[in-house]
């Protein structure tokens, strides 16, 4: 589904990627974890090419990123920050993002389940930091592409919009999607994900399933594990 | 033939949203009225459409640019993360920042167009002599819109700090508006045993906002307020060679920026 070959990027002098390789073959839900500035971000921005690299080859479904732009369409990409013009409304920002890329009738119930309704007429401007990110899970979740990138999709949202998320998450899972998340919330990442792909000093560090990961570091919590390869590279 | 047609359709999806976005805010409003304003003190004042013509032209030409570059950077830095999004949208990236940038360029000529056009209208200018020369005016006012943002955008595409970039667009104003004006003059009288026809001529040529002014202030035949520099510019801009080496000149200077936006959009991180 995705293929990173030989991945180099860096900004400036500091290297952020160096010959990253990731091959993601199997549906399912992938966490993508690591300190920060240890190029999660950019990972995700090469694949979806927001990010342009210094070297290597991105494949996304066969399709090699830097000749097309039609590929992202079967992305639904959550970015970390959503801040939105904020000039339009609510309907108009997802009329438009609907124009932008097709036809779905998926939103009508998100709207409701995020309880948005008595936003639509709003100016984005005006939102609270939670309803944007709403809005900006709505705008993700209205398509039914077959691979999802997700960036810290709990940003600023209240319990009850943590668990419809995580309900909608699992729900994606279900359908056989292929889904990418960055997450800095342990105990979500654990209860959520299938595999972690950990980076670190631009490279991957470990790769495979959370329990593996636990024998491996002889933790019994992933928080712990994760601490233990931080420190095994210090060492 | 079909991917043409397609970028084309992106394209314009994008300018319909921006300058939707764009006629929805405050500032277009104000600069909206501003013009209102300014047109109808003039009219009430001169009592002339003519001599309100030349006032209003002092005003546009230095007072264009400056909008045009600050709504440029400003737009730009604020609809960063919306941009993001758009990114990672299936569209090329030449048809998000061609679309955006056509969106701001459009609202603010149509502000300018309907802010100083209409006062002008509703005291006849279509009865009115001047009718050519206030349509020249207008015409070079959205060349300096379609310039100075073109610019801004370049600007601020190569700055990531939104501080610097403001500070180098406002500097361009600065410079584009009255410093060169200056070093032009200074180099005049250091200079004046010389012939300086060629050069003088070829110096307003390079500078949009002079060459705009000479170009308005020649329809308006006042030329001979230009003295001796006067009568070598009617020579040359008075004719149709003049007027078309002026209209490519300012084409160039709106094709030129948009290349470089285009450029330098392709090869950026986001």
């Amino acid at each position: 589904m995705i293929e990173v070959v030989g991945l180099h990027k860096q900004f400036n002098k500091n290297v952020v990627l160096s010959d990253l390789h990731l091959n993601i073959t199997e549906p399912g839900i992938f966490a993508i974890l690591g300190p920060n500035g240890s190029g999660k971000t950019t990972l995700i921005k090469s694949i979806l090419r927001m990010v342009i690299p210094d070297k290597g080859d991105i494949r996304v479904l066969g399709k090699d990123v830097k000749k097309t732009s039609d590929y992202r369409k079967q992305i639904d990409y959550l970015p970390q920050i959503a801040n939105f013009p904020s000039n339009l409304k609510v309907r108009e920002l997802i009329r438009m993002i609907k124009d932008l890329r097709g036809k779905t009738e998926k939103e009508a119930r998100l709207i409701e389940q995020f309880a948005l309704q008595p936003y639509l007429d709003i100016k984005l401007g005006n939102l609270s930091g939670g309803t944007k990110q709403k809005v900006n899970i709505l705008l993700t979740f209205m398509f039914d592409s077959p691979i999802m990138i997700l960036d810290e999709p709990t940003a600023g949202l209240d319990p009850l919009a943590m668990i419809q998320l995580k309900e909608l998450i699992l729900e994606e899972k279900q359908k056989g999607k292929t889904i990418l998340i960055t997450s800095h919330i342990m105990s979500f990442v654990e209860e959520m994900t299938d595999e972690i792909v950990f980076l670190l000093e631009g490279n991957i560090r470990f790769k495979g399933d959370i329990q593996t990961l636990k024998t491996d570091t002889k933790q019994s919590d992933l928080e712990h594990a994760i601490a233990i390869l931080l420190e095994s590279n210090h060492a | 033939m079909q991917l043409l047609y397609y970028w084309k359709v992106t394209m314009l999806k994008i300018l319909k949203y921006s300058f939707y976005d764009l006629a929805r805010s405050r500032w277009s409003y104000i600069y909206f009225s501003f013009y209102l304003i300014l047109a109808l003190v003039l009219l009430f004042l001169n009592n002339d459409l003519s001599k309100a013509v030349i006032t209003l032209m002092n005003v546009i030409v230095i007072l264009v640019p400056l909008i045009g570059t600050i709504f440029g950077v400003m737009y730009y830095y604020n609809s960063r993360e919306f941009t993001e999004l758009l990114l990672a949208q299936p569209i090329k990236r030449n048809s998000i920042f061609l679309g955006q940038y056509l969106g701001i360029a459009l609202s603010l000529s149509l502000s300018l167009l309907f802010g100083v056009g209409i006062p002008f209208v509703i005291y006849g200018l279509f009865d009115s002599a001047a009718i050519w020369d206030f349509s020249l005016l207008l015409l070079t006012g959205a060349f300096l819109t379609f310039i100075f943002v073109a610019l801004a955008f370049t600007i601020s595409l190569n700055n990531e700090n939104r501080i610097k970039g403001f500070g180098y667009a406002v500097l361009l104003w600065l410079f584009m508006a009255v410093i060169y004006d200056g070093i032009f003059l200074m180099s005049l009288v250091i200079f004046e045993e010389y012939p300086l026809d060629k050069l003088s001529l070829l110096g307003t040529m390079l500078n949009p906002i002079d060459l705009s002014r000479i170009l308005i202030l020649l329809k308006l035949d006042i030329s001979a307020l230009l003295g001796y520099t006067g009568a070598v510019f009617k020579q040359f801009f008075g004719t149709h060679l003049g007027y078309l080496a002026s209209t490519v000149v300012l084409c160039l200077w709106t094709v030129i920026p948009i290349f470089r936006i285009l450029h330098k959009a392709n090869n950026k991180d986001f």
